[in-house]
């Protein structure tokens, strides 16, 4: 009888600090999230309208950098590119898929390199060296005349993200 | 209630033992922990690490004193308050940054000591196993530090070790964010890593130190001819005066004092560093403010990394991230991979001496290399036969020493 109160006192107390400890965890995981004001400034809209052929303007969103590029005639139309009239983008958050550098764009080589660990990208971004496993990513985009917001999907993003080409 | 004597003259030797064992203590801890006396300057890269762990410790909180984890402010409390305004800034912030390189580099000593003497193995894996947490933990020390001055190095440098928990094609961006506290290192990731350096980080340090000095105990220091003879039989000899005759020497004041020459030679080279040639341990990227919109164009670790980020870099993504999982891991299973019942020095067991130095000069390669360039293709090449190599020498152990012939008694 004695033994079994025992174990009783025993299992109710450690499942009552499991609980506890459950709650401190999920406490300590939800401290460490992003705050809801970084967030919220997660926003912004960029204009394409004084874009120039085959000149890279770098803009930010969310604290990283945006390649924002207007083809020229003689490059590849590809299915990433973001359309707007008769002008197609190039619209990529300039990080290296690698591991996170900023390649650079070599504007006479058409090309993005990144210094970091030698990886390569086409004029629309598209990994073409090693050790890039994967093409620059397209944030979400939603188009407004000649203006993107970034950080919202537009039904041009949602095409371009359910053919999979967004990363 | 056990026996006070009320004679005893309070604070002296016998009202303290008798309150506090102190005598006790001291015999525990001192002048019965009995070291072998067949050792050499090798023996004393543990006290060696302790006491720069002190000194890190003593600069560290000078530092902090005027340090501000803030974005805004963090780049000019250490560059412009540290360095040129608070008296002897400059002492502690150099003392701390070539503090940092050099234990790593008797990190590294008392590591391939261990592994060169078969110290890890037959009642003192546990001795190891402590041993690379705590190389672990002072990875994340150094790595967490290094984000502190805020400068490009800084940035990228977290911007590029925190993307690694994305996890290749797992994608685990949502991670890496909860990690930063933000889509890109920002002031809440800062602040993170300031308090992981300045309290949680050296908590876990100084946990794990007193594990690996318990984890001696038992099967006691190993000495230059892996001898394992009777502890207590040597002890004897040695408290009946045969000092001589005995194996063992006590832990204080005997082996200490040889400690603090060693400890001597060390800290004239120590200071060397700080006062004359500090500039190796402080990288000049690093004095441009942290940049979010721009990479330096060759991002490199600190040396003491640069034999695992070689690891990383030759590879596709995920299997680089596999490679540099497994090197890391590695190093804890020696114990384990070690097959041999040799408990013996390297130039005693064969093969396992040849695997040693490969080992090192394996090292020693991907460190220079990962200091290179990754843009040559020769360089490319050397790193990713290095890293193949590296990979190989864990299977290659297991092989050699299965087949490594015991050998005899007191050979």
């Amino acid at each position: 009888m004695e033994k079994e109160r025992r174990d009783f006192m025993g299992i109710g107390l450690g499942v009552f600090t499991a609980v506890g400890g459950v709650g401190a965890l999920y406490a300590m995981k939800r401290s460490w999230d992003p705050l809801p004001s970084v967030k919220a400034a997660g926003f912004t809209e960029i204009d394409l309208a004084g874009a120039k052929d085959n000149v890279l303007t770098v803009e930010k969103w969310r604290g990283k950098p945006i390649f924002v590029l207007k083809k020229s005639a003689d490059m590849k139309a590809d299915d990433r590119d973001i359309v707007i009239g008769k002008d197609r983008f190039h619209v990529t958050i300039g990080l290296c898929t690698h591991l996170g550098c900023i390649p650079a764009y070599k504007k006479d080589d058409k090309k993005f390199m990144c210094a970091c660990h030698g990886g390569e990208f086409d004029v629309s971004g598209n990994d073409i060296k090693a050790p890039a496993p994967s093409p620059l990513v397209i944030p979400p985009f939603k188009i407004n005349g000649t203006k993107l917001v970034l950080g919202e999907e537009g039904p041009e993003y949602q095409k371009m993200k359910d053919a999979g080409l967004t990363a | 209630m056990a026996h006070f004597d009320e004679n005893a003259k309070p604070f002296g030797n016998k009202w303290l033992d008798e309150r506090l064992g102190v005598n006790t203590l001291m015999k525990v801890l001192n002048t019965e922990y009995w070291i072998p006396k067949n050792i050499n300057f090798l023996w004393a890269m543990g006290m060696v690490l302790a006491a720069t762990f002190g000194i890190l410790v003593i600069s560290g909180i000078f530092l902090m004193m005027y340090y501000k984890p803030d974005t805004n402010l963090a780049f000019d409390s250490v560059n412009y308050t540290i360095m040129t305004e608070v008296g002897y800034g400059w002492l502690w912030r150099h003392i701390h940054g070539v503090g940092a390189s050099l234990v790593f580099l008797i990190i590294y000593i008392h590591m391939f000591t261990g592994i060169y003497y078969s110290s890890y193995k037959q009642g003192r894996e546990l001795i190891w196993l402590s041993g690379m947490g705590l190389f672990v933990a002072f990875s994340a020390e150094a790595f967490s530090g290094y984000m502190l001055p805020w400068g490009q190095m800084s940035y990228w440098a977290g911007m590029v070790i925190t993307e690694l928990f994305a996890g290749g094609s797992l994608e685990a961006t949502g991670l890496v964010e909860w990690i930063r506290g933000d889509y890109v290192p920002g002031d809440a990731y800062l602040t993170r890593f300031f308090m992981l350096h300045v309290l949680l980080i050296p908590l876990v340090i100084i946990g794990l130190i007193v594990l690996h000095f318990g984890t001696l105990r038992l099967p006691h220091v190993n000495n230059q001819d892996g001898e394992n003879f009777d502890y207590d039989e040597a002890a004897k000899l040695y408290k009946e005066g045969k000092v001589k005759e005995s194996k063992v020497i006590p832990f204080s004041p005997v082996f200490l004092s040889k400690d603090v020459f060693v400890m001597g030679v060390y800290f004239i080279l120590f200071f060397y560093l700080v006062f004359y040639h500090f500039n190796f341990a402080m990288d000049p990227v690093n004095f441009d403010p942290a940049n979010g919109l721009s990479t330096p164009a060759h991002i490199y670790p600190e040396w003491y990394f640069l034999w695992s980020y070689e690891i990383l870099r030759p590879f596709s993504k995920d299997f680089g991230l596999i490679a540099f999982g497994i090197a890391q891991a590695a190093l804890f299973f020696l114990p384990f991979i070690d097959r041999s019942p040799n408990v013996a020095p390297a130039h005693k067991r064969g093969l396992f001496q040849i695997w040693f130095w490969a080992l090192i000069v394996i090292m020693i390669a991907l460190t220079a290399l990962g200091k290179l360039p990754p843009t040559d293709p020769l360089y490319a090449t050397l790193g990713f036969i290095f890293a193949v190599a590296f990979l190989f020498m864990g299977p290659l152990l297991f092989v050699i020493t299965k087949f490594e012939k015991p050998l005899k008694k007191g050979a």
